[in-house]
C-alpha cells in the first residue's frame, strides 16, 4: 500500500533508557497503520542482540532520579564508582516491572510481530568485530543508501 | 456500558501495551464488532482517542470509573 504513511528511525543508543523510544515509537507507528524502518546504527546494533545486554548509567546523567534523593547530596564522583552502574540498571529494570513497563525484549517482539523492517549497518558490524549470528532473525544489513531508500519517502524521520 | 463482543483487560500495562494489544484484539475482529477495553493508564485515554482518529475505527466511549479507565471502539 503506497498510501500507507511511513516511518523512519535511526537508533544509535545502546544503553537501556535510550533503547526504549525507538521501540515504543515503531511499535506504536505499526499499530496506527504506518510501514516502519528502524536503521541500527554504532551503539544501537545492542538492541538487535538475541539477548539485549544493556545497562543504565547515573554518571554524567544529572537529570537522572536516583533513589533516597541521592542526585541531591551524592557526589557526582561517585556514581563512577564500581558497581554503581549495575546497581542502577537492576533498580530501574525493578521499577519499570512495578510500573507495567515492557521489557526492551517484548517490544521488540511487537516490532517484528507489526513487520517493522529492521535494518543493522553493515560497517558498525564490521567496524566493531560483532558476529551476525549474534542478532536476531529476520533482521536486514545494510548502509546509508539503504536507509535513504526508505527515509526519502518517509513522512516522519527520527534520529535517536 | 453498552453491548460489546470482546473484552481487553489492559490493567496495570503501561505505554504503548494497551494500544497495541488493542490492536492485535481488533486485527481478530469483523468490522462493526465492538471491542470493550480496561486500562489503569492515564495516558491511554488520549491514546485511544488518537488511536481512533489514526485508524478509522470509532471511539463510541471513554470513561473513567474508580481509579479504571474504559473505552468502546467500534471496528472500521
Amino acid at each position: 500500500m503506497s498510501d500507507e504513511k511511513k516511518l523512519a528511525i535511526i537508533a544509535t543508543k545502546g544503553t537501556l533508557d535510550w533503547g526504549y523510544p525507538p521501540f515504543i515509537l515503531a511499535s506504536t507507528a505499526a499499530a496506527l497503520g504506518y510501514e516502519v524502518e528502524v536503521f541500527f546504527t554504532f551503539y544501537g546494533l545492542q538492541l538487535l542482540k538475541k539477548k539485549i545486554d544493556v545497562k543504565v548509567s547515573p554518571l554524567g546523567n544529572p537529570g537522572m532520579p536516583m533513589p533516597m534523593a541521592m542526585d541531591k547530596w551524592f557526589p557526582t564522583l561517585f556514581t563512577a564508582l564500581p558497581g554503581m552502574e549495575a546497581m542502577m540498571t537492576s533498580m530501574m529494570k525493578a521499577k519499570m516491572k512495578a510500573k507495567g513497563v515492557a521489557s526492551l525484549e517484548d517490544l521488540r517482539e511487537l516490532c517484528q510481530e507489526a513487520e517493522v523492517k529492521m535494518i543493522a549497518c553493515q560497517m558498525t558490524v564490521d567496524l566493531f568485530d560483532l558476529n551476525p549470528s549474534d542478532f536476531i532473525d529476520g533482521i536486514e544489513f545494510g548502509g546509508a543508501a539503504t536507509f535513504f531508500e526508505f527515509a526519502g519517502d518517509a513522512d516522519i524521520t527520527l534520529f535517536v | 456500558m453498552a453491548d460489546f463482543d470482546e473484552e481487553l483487560d489492559a490493567s496495570s500495562l503501561n505505554c504503548p501495551l494497551p494500544i497495541l494489544r488493542a490492536k492485535k484484539a481488533l486485527a481478530g475482529m469483523s468490522s462493526g464488532q465492538v471491542l470493550h477495553i480496561i486500562a489503569t493508564d492515564p495516558g491511554s485515554v488520549k491514546d485511544f482517542e488518537a488511536f481512533a482518529k489514526q485508524t478509522g475505527n470509532e471511539l463510541l466511549e471513554s470513561k473513567e470509573a474508580g481509579g479504571k479507565f474504559e473505552f468502546l471502539i467500534k471496528k472500521a
